[in-house]
């Protein structure tokens, strides 16, 4: 097996794995890593959504052997003290209900944001229709996208 | 102020931390009792009472949180109580995830919004107490009287001396006090913290990807492991050949117990790989195995038979359907339906000769214990379990299927195992929402009055599909309520409001035709229901006239019901798991095509404790209910669930949402669940504004089928 080296949330890590183990499995089996969740396994949720090179990618998708030098940014890596407009948007409209899709929502809505920081409501839904909260908990994901782009103005 | 007596001792004690401090220990078990009280030297055994509430020397208050997490906002509800009595500053509040400890904790489960009611006076006698004995402690050290202490942001004061103490300095003395005979209780005026929307104490673990799931849990040395079940339900294995999988690289073992080949090795994927390697050949258990089609039309022969089961009976329906001016009559559908919470099941089991561990979700900790102590025979105080947060639950997780299948597997390769489902093993492997037909017919006389009604139910595994003591019962002189079931090896359960979540749509919906046949009103309609029931009650009614009537008004006022250009109104009430919400679904033209706008919610489930989980909880269920009448569909081939994963099985998305307007009545009524209730009325409301809007009746979930789209 081949040993990848990946550069994970800006440090670079070594992995002995199959070249199509999917990174989502790479983060949360081999680098400690379980921000990143598991929810369907074929691109339909988001749960398992990371950046690559700041671009939002499903990581259950993304064979190890692709990532080459791209940078992997997770959930923990997002910010060094979780203070992110989006994770502080997240706790100020207390978006989360059982929370298991937030970590994929929020990194969807961090790539978005980085694109296009002033969105209408119609683009933050276009762009956050690919992940899915069981919880139901939308309204509160459209209006803390929309509380980050606001605070990143500020 | 509010105060309880009673006599009954060991209910509440107080101790000293042995780190200093003090500890209030609560017994849940005298569910009785209600008032805390000293404790004798001879009850002081320490197991028969938990940690509940801590007051440290630095002041910091811990609250153990005895019920699983799993969205519903436990947490911080139960703390929120408790700080609220103590008069806590909630910033030095922290609450903690209790173990299952039926010893110590009372009702550790989650399930049937249950949690609030059964706890609320007693999360509020322990906070009480805890402030009773810090004021006897403060005015003891001053002197004075401690009816002239008063209590604020985690300090004691004395205004007259113009003294205070915070409770960090006070928690050492306050251990030694006495608890008195009686407890006073704030007044619910006084609140400062109950009601407030206190953001979820676990957000920060949440927004930074802290392994806080049942999924995330690892330990050193622990293998992974994935079960290949059988594909259809109704066949068992035949014949295993694991050669390829066992040569795959990372696998460890392949075993084979009950219907199940479990592939174990050294990664989540290199499982999930050999997995598919597997040959397994199935054969049927004997009878047919079951299609969405037999279902469909045994359930028309059962509601056609005579041999349903008579659930209530009031007057004489055959006389009155006889003596009907017009009936009218409907059939309403439910497919299958998965929970699919969000986190797939898994569980971590390590079986060892000194005793067993379990680690994982589960809304029922305390029947996951029972059960696998019957299925590997160790005695139950061998086996611990460990609360993680739950990923969504929906009722899946009352089941422990999986849970056990990860004890029996660790117990077979003797060694710590964490057991992964994919979302595809979710699908197909069972727990369903029952599939139920129902009919329903009303006799209506010359004015337009509901003289007859009758429902029957026929299920598939749904047992008891009807709900034979909810509105209308009560409220019609005849009436007659049956219900039949086929036994089916697909496995079902508990969904969010069991029942309900389909059955409200159905009557509801039929009640909109029963009005329309009236020529009445809906909301009038309803309301002369229930006057009639107020006036001449038929038979038990075990609802709350008042507050049905409540919800009503209120929702016809905030949506100006039948004043409205441009949108189509629907209207449906429901009263569940004790709590009472009116919905009107607006639905409006877009691109020629209906679509639904907005949902009017109106809830009466007493006062709120947390006004920000309250209002999530009921646009959760809004948006769970619609989306699942909407979209979900689970059929079934030859005994094979058809839809595997996302792809093929419909869940609402963010673009679908409507607008929701939330609000709660204010009522003097103690606090009931909220978990639940909100759902099972937005079928019915959303199915009747898509009549409004398009003349056509919605008979048959998911309502995409028929709307095309
Ligand atoms: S787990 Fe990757 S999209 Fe669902
Ligand atoms: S918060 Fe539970 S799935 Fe989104």
């Amino acid at each position: 097996m081949p040993v990848y080296k990946l550069m994970v949330n800006g440090k670079e890590r070594k992995v002995d794995v199959a070249d199509d183990t999917p990174l989502l499995w790479v983060l949360r089996d081999h680098l400690g890593l379980p921000g990143t969740k598991f929810g369907c396994g074929m691109g339909q949720c988001g749960a398992c959504t990371i950046h690559l090179n700041g671009s939002a990618v499903k990581s259950c998708l993304l064979p190890v052997s692709a990532v080459g030098t791209s940078k992997v940014t997770t959930i923990e890596g997002l910010s060094a003290k979780g203070d992110h407009p989006l994770q502080l948007a997240w706790d100020e409209e207390d978006v989360p209900q059982c929370g298991y899709c937030q970590a994929g929502q929020i990194m969807t809505a961090a790539a978005f944001l980085a694109r296009n920081p002033n969105p209408t409501e119609q683009q933050v839904m276009d762009a956050m229709h690919g992940n899915i909260c069981r919880c139901g908990a939308y309204h509160r994901i459209r209006q803390g996208v929309l509380a980050a782009a606001r605070k990143k103005k500020k | 102020m509010a105060s309880v007596k009673d006599s009954r001792r060991s209910f509440i004690r107080n101790v000293a931390l042995a780190g200093g401090g003090l500890m209030i220990g609560f017994r849940w078990d005298t569910v009785k009792a209600k008032m805390p009280s000293v404790i004798h030297a001879a009850d002081t055994a320490a197991a028969t009472f938990n940690s509940y509430l801590t007051v440290g020397t630095d002041g910091i208050v811990t609250i153990w949180s005895p019920n699983p997490e799993l969205g519903q906002n436990i947490m911080t509800s139960f703390a929120q109580i408790v700080a609220e009595e103590l008069d806590a500053d909630w910033k030095k509040v922290r609450v903690l995830q209790a173990p299952l400890d039926t010893k110590r904790f009372d009702r550790q489960l989650t399930g049937g919004s249950g949690a609030i009611p059964h706890s609320w006076m007693r999360l509020r006698k322990a906070g009480a107490s805890a402030r009773h004995l810090l004021v006897a402690a403060a005015a003891k050290r001053w002197g004075v009287p401690a009816s002239e202490c008063t209590t604020e942001l985690n300090t004691v004061h004395h205004k007259p001396s113009k003294r205070s103490l915070e409770y960090g300095a006070l928690a050492e003395e306050a251990a030694g006090m006495t608890l008195p005979e009686e407890v006073k209780l704030k007044d619910k005026k006084d609140f400062k913290l109950i009601g407030r929307p206190l953001r979820n104490v676990a957000n920060k673990d949440i927004v930074t990807g802290k392994g806080i799931y049942g999924i995330d849990f690892v330990r050193e040395g622990m293998v992974y492991a994935m079960i290949q079940r059988p594909t259809a339900f109704g066949t068992r294995i035949k014949s295993v050949n694991d050669a390829k999988a066992r040569s795959m690289p990372g696998i460890i073992d392949v075993v084979r117990f009950k219907n199940y080949v479990a592939v174990v090795g050294r990664s989540t994927w290199e499982v999930l790989k050999a997995r598919k390697e597997l040959v397994v050949e199935y054969e049927s258990e004997g009878p047919a195995l079951e299609s969405t089609a037999d279902h469909e039309r045994l359930q028309k022969e059962m509601l056609d038979s005579d041999k349903l089961t008579v659930r209530r009976k009031n007057g004489d329906v055959a006389a009155a359907f006889a003596a009907a001016a017009k009936i009218v009559k409907a059939e309403y559908q439910s497919p299958f339906v998965v929970h699919s919470p969000m986190e797939p099941m898994n569980f971590f089991a390590d079986v060892r000769t000194d005793g067993v561990e379990l680690v994982g979700p589960t809304q029922t900790p305390g029947s996951a214990r029972s059960q696998v102590s019957k299925l590997l025979g160790v005695p139950e105080d061998k086996i611990t379990v460990q609360l993680t947060r739950l990923g969504g639950g929906f009722g899946r997780r009352l089941r422990n299927d999986y849970a056990l299948e990860a004890a029996e597997l660790s117990s077979i390769i003797k060694k710590p195992v964490k057991l992964i489902w994919t979302r595809e093993d979710d699908m197909t492997g069972g727990i369903y929402r029952p599939s139920v037909r129902y009919r329903f017919e009303a006799a209506l006389d010359a004015k337009g009055n509901m003289i007859g009604y009758k429902l029957r139910g026929a299920g598939v595994n749904a047992d008891n599909s009807t709900r034979e003591d909810n509105f209308p019962s009560g409220a019609v002189d005849n009436l007659l309520i049956e219900s039949a079931d086929h036994k089916s090896p697909i496995t079902t359960g508990a969904w969010r409001a069991p029942t309900t979540n389909f059955l409200a749509y159905a009557e509801q919906a039929f009640l909109d035709e029963v009005a329309l046949a009236a020529g009445k009103d809906p909301v009038q309609f309803r309301l002369e229901l229930l006057d009639r029931a107020r006036k001449k009650p038929v038979g038990a009614i075990k609802y709350n006239i008042d507050r049905m009537e409540g919800v009503i008004k209120t929702a016809a006022e905030r949506s100006g019901w039948g004043k409205k250009k441009g949108v189509f109104q629907g209207f449906s009430v429901y009263f569940s798991h004790a709590s009472y919400v009116a919905q009107v679904c607006e639905v409006a033209m877009k691109d020629g095509k209906p679509a639904v706008k907005k949902v009017y919610a109106v809830s009466d489930c007493g006062p709120i404790i947390n006004e920000s989980g309250a209002r999530q909880q009921v646009m959760g269920a809004i948006v769970d209910g619609m989306g699942h009448a909407m979209y979900s569909r689970l059929s079934f081939r030859e005994g094979r669930p058809q839809q595997t994963n996302y792809h093929q099985y419909r869940l609402i998305r963010m673009k679908e949402i409507p607008e929701v307007d939330v609000y709660f009545m204010s009522t003097d009524y103690d606090p009931t669940g909220l978990g639940e209730p909100a759902l099972p009325p937005t079928g019915g409301a959303v199915a009747n504004a898509f009549f409004r809007a398009t003349g056509k009746r919605l008979y048959k979930q998911p309502f995409i089928n028929d709307l095309g789209g």
